[in-house]
C-alpha cells in the first residue's frame, strides 16, 4: 500500500513540478507582490508591506474606468452573444439544404485573426478625413447624422467594443450549440409533437434542458473570457486604451507592467488579484445558480 | 373509436437518382380496426410496422390513401389533432423532468378553454399513475426508474390527455424476459380498463398472439392476413404468414400433388382430393404430428428433447426445408420412440399445403 503511494507520487511528479513551477508559483508571487510596495524587478526591492497597492488600485481613475468598462462589456457580451447564438443555432438545425455552408460562413471569424477582424471593423465603422465609414453611409440612408464610433462618445465606443466581442465570441458558441442540438434524440420532438407542444414550448422545456449543460459551459467560459478581455479593445482603439476610456482591467494591468505609465509590478498584481477575486466569485454564483437549472 | 384505412400507400423516394428504387414501406392497405379492440399488428423487420404507426399517429403523411377515426377523415390532422397517444419503443421519456411533470406535459400543452388548472392536471395524472400503478413514484426522474416502470410511465403520458387511439411500437422490446410477460398482461388490463382502441407494434408473434383481439400480419408494406389470433394460427392464407406464427416454427417440406395425393419424397402422407397435380410447399405444425408405427411418414430421429409435459422428437427428413424437423407429441404417446426411424400421421387440420411459386394456400 505505502509502495504503491509511493510510486503514485511519482507518477504525478512531473505534471506537479511543472504546475508549480509554471502555475503555482507564479500566482503566489503575484499574491505575495500585491502587498510589497514600491516593488522593483530590477533591484529586486520594495519599500513596505501592506494594504497600499490595493487601495491605489481601487482609487485610481484609469483603473474605476477599466473596471466599469469590462462590466459592461461582460453584462452586455455574456448574454447577448449565448443568446444570439442560440437562436443563430436552433436556426441552422432547423434547416437542411446548405446547412453546411452556413456553419462555414458562422465559423469563419473564429478563424480569422482578432487585428484583421478590428481592420474589418475599421472600415465599417472609423470616420477619416475622406469618409465616414460605412456604418455611418447606411445610417445616412436613414437620415440619421453620423456619429464617431472610434473616436466619439463613450457609448458609441462601448457599442462597437460590444459588438466586435459578439462577433468574435458567437462563432465558436454556434459550433458547439448545433453540435449539442444535434445530440438531442429526435424521439422527443416525435413526443412533443404528438403531445401537441408549440414550438417555443418545445424549446424551452425539452431542447433547452437538454442542451443545458452545453449552454452553462459557454456562459462560464463567457464570463471568463469576457473578464479577460484585451486584445479586442486594442485592434478597435489603439494601444493608449486609458486616453480612449476604453481600457479593460487587462489591459490596465498590461499597461502598469509595460505601458507608457509601465514599471509598476505591485499595482499590477494587486489589479490582477482583485480581477481574480471578481472571477472567483462570479464563477461561483454560476456555479450556485446551475444546480437548479442545469440538467445532467 | 373505429379505425378504417382506405388504400392506405407511404412510399418513400430513394435517396440517390441514380440507383436504388422507392421504398414502399406501405402498400394500398385496407382494414378496420373496430372500436375498444387491441390489435397486433405484426411483421418482421423492416415489414412497415412502424411506418403504420406513424401514418396513424401522423407523423407521417401517407403518399396516398386515406385514414378515417370514426367518420372523420384525419388523414391531413397534424398529430395534436388526432387525439392519439403514442409509446415510443424507447419510451422518450424526457429525463429533466420528474413522473409527475412527464405525464402532465401532453396536458399543458392545452390552450384556450381547454386549458386546464394545476390541481386538474394533478388530479389527471394522478389517475392516469395509478392506472398504470406508479403512483407512487411520481416525483422520480425516469433515470431512477427501472425500465418496466419507465414503460407504464410512458403509458401513463400516453393516456393522461384521453386519446382516442393508443399506439404502441415495440412496447415489449426493452424488456427482459420476465418482465415482457408481466408488462404485456399489465397492457391488456388497462386496456380493458380503459377501453381505448389500441393498436400494437410487435415483431414477436408470441407477444402479438397472447393479448390480441385480433392480428394484422404485414411482410413488405403489404397486409398479408388480419384475424384473430387463433384464426389466423390455424388458417394461414400464405406460406408467409404459416411460417411467422407459432413457436417452435412450423416444419415445411417440398412435396407435390398426384392424383388426389399429397406426396412429400416418395410417400404419399395424406390425401387431398380436391387439389390439382402440382408441386407444393407442405407445411405442417409441429404438434400436427401422431406417431403412429404404421405412419405415412417416416423421420430419420435425431434426438427426443423431454420438456415434462410434451416431447420433442427432433428429426431429419430429406424434403425437409430446415435441417431438423420438430414435432410435438404428448408425452404418453412418446415411449415408442425407441429406433432409427420414427413413423409419423400428419393431422389433416395442422397441416397446409402452398402453391410453390406464389406461396398461396391451396386447399385441398
Amino acid at each position: 500500500m505505502k509502495n504503491n503511494n509511493l510510486k503514485g507520487w511519482l507518477y504525478l511528479l512531473p505534471a506537479v513540478i511543472f504546475l508549480g513551477v509554471f502555475m503555482v508559483y507564479p500566482l503566489i508571487d503575484v499574491f505575495i507582490y500585491s502587498f510589497e510596495e514600491g516593488y522593483n524587478f530590477a533591484s529586486e526591492t520594495y519599500s513596505g508591506v501592506g494594504m497600499f497597492n490595493y487601495s491605489y488600485v481601487l482609487r485610481d481613475p484609469y483603473f474605476l474606468q477599466a473596471l466599469k468598462n469590462t462590466f459592461i462589456l461582460v453584462v452586455i457580451t455574456v448574454p447577448a452573444s449565448t443568446i444570439l447564438a442560440l437562436l443563430i443555432s436552433v436556426g441552422l438545425s432547423s434547416i437542411e439544404k446548405v446547412k453546411n455552408l452556413f456553419q462555414t460562413v458562422y465559423f469563419l471569424p473564429y478563424v480569422t485573426n482578432t487585428l484583421a477582424v478590428g481592420l474589418v471593423f475599421m472600415i465599417l465603422f472609423k470616420q477619416t478625413p475622406y469618409t465616414n465609414g460605412f456604418v455611418n453611409i447606411v445610417l445616412g440612408f436613414f437620415g440619421l447624422s453620423p456619429i464617431d464610433f472610434i473616436g466619439g462618445p463613450y457609448w458609441a465606443k462601448m457599442l462597437v467594443l460590444c459588438l466586435y466581442t459578439i462577433w468574435v465570441v458567437i462563432p465558436f458558441k454556434i459550433i458547439v450549440l448545433t453540435g449539442a442540438i444535434a445530440s438531442v434524440n429526435p424521439i422527443y420532438y416525435s413526443a412533443a409533437k404528438v403531445d401537441g407542444t408549440g414550438r417555443w414550448r418545445t424549446f424551452s422545456r425539452i431542447t433547452l434542458p437538454m442542451i443545458s449543460p452545453t449552454v452553462f459551459y459557454l456562459i462560464i467560459t463567457g464570463f471568463i473570457g469576457a473578464f479577460k478581455a484585451y486584445s479586442d479593445a486594442v485592434a478597435l482603439f489603439g494601444t493608449d486604451l486609458n486616453a480612449s476610456e476604453m481600457n479593460t482591467i487587462v489591459g490596465y494591468i498590461y499597461d502598469m507592467l509595460y505601458g507608457n505609465s509601465g514599471g509598476y509590478p505591485s499595482f499590477a498584481s494587486a489589479a490582477a488579484v482583485i480581477l481574480f477575486v471578481i472571477v472567483l466569485t462570479i464563477t461561483c454564483i454560476n456555479l450556485l445558480v446551475s444546480k437548479k437549472h442545469v440538467h445532467y | 373509436m373505429k379505425v378504417t384505412l382506405e388504400n392506405l400507400t407511404k412510399i418513400f423516394p430513394s435517396r440517390s437518382k441514380k440507383e436504388g428504387k422507392d421504398v414502399v414501406a406501405v402498400n394500398s392497405f385496407n382494414i378496420e380496426i373496430a372500436d375498444g379492440q387491441l390489435v397486433g399488428l405484426l411483421g418482421p423487420s423492416g415489414c412497415g410496422k412502424s411506418t403504420m404507426l406513424n401514418l396513424l399517429s401522423g407523423l407521417q403523411k401517407p403518399t396516398s390513401g386515406k385514414i378515417l377515426f370514426d367518420d372523420d377523415d384525419v388523414t391531413t390532422l397534424p398529430p395534436e389533432n388526432r387525439g392519439v397517444g403514442l409509446v415510443f419503443q424507447s419510451y422518450a421519456l424526457y429525463p429533466h423532468l420528474t413522473v409527475r411533470q412527464n405525464i402532465t406535459f401532453p396536458l399543458e400543452n392545452r390552450k384556450g378553454k381547454d386549458k386546464l388548472t394545476k390541481d386538474e392536471m394533478n388530479a389527471m395524472a394522478l389517475e392516469a399513475a395509478k392506472l398504470v400503478q406508479i403512483d407512487n413514484l411520481m416525483d422520480r426522474k425516469p433515470g431512477e426508474l427501472s425500465g418496466g416502470q419507465q414503460q407504464r410511465v410512458a403509458i401513463a403520458r400516453a393516456i393522461v390527455k384521453k386519446p382516442r387511439i393508443l399506439l404502441l411500437d415495440e412496447p415489449l422490446s426493452n424488456l427482459d424476459a420476465r418482465l415482457r410477460l408481466q408488462t404485456r398482461e399489465e397492457i391488456r388490463r388497462i386496456q380493458r380498463s380503459t377501453g381505448i382502441t389500441t393498436v400494437f407494434v410487435t415483431h414477436d408473434q408470441e407477444e402479438a398472439m397472447s393479448i390480441s383481439d385480433s392480428i394484422i400480419v404485414m411482410k413488405d408494406g403489404i397486409l398479408q392476413q388480419v384475424g384473430k389470433p387463433q384464426e389466423v394460427y390455424d388458417e394461414p392464407v400464405n406460406l408467409f404468414v404459416a411460417k411467422f406464427l407459432g413457436t417452435p416454427p412450423i416444419n415445411t417440406f417440398d412435396g407435390f400433388v398426384k392424383d388426389g395425393g399429397l406426396y412429400i419424397g416418395e410417400e404419399k402422407v395424406l390425401d387431398v382430393p380436391h387439389a390439382e397435380n402440382c408441386a407444393v410447399t407442405v407445411a405442417v405444425r409441429p404438434e400436427g404430428f401422431e406417431i403412429n408405427p404404421h405412419g405415412a411418414f417416416s423421420c430419420h430421429v435425431d434426438r427426443v428433447e423431454v420438456m415434462g409435459r410434451d416431447v420433442s422428437i427432433v428429426s431429419t427428413h430429406e424434403c425437409s426445408h430446415n435441417p431438423l424437423v420438430r414435432s410435438i407429441i404428448s408425452s404418453e404417446n412418446a415411449q415408442e420412440v425407441t429406433g432409427e426411424w420414427v413413423k409419423f400421421d400428419l393431422k389433416k387440420n395442422k397441416t397446409y399445403i402452398f402453391n410453390k411459386e406464389t406461396e398461396e394456400r391451396i386447399f385441398f
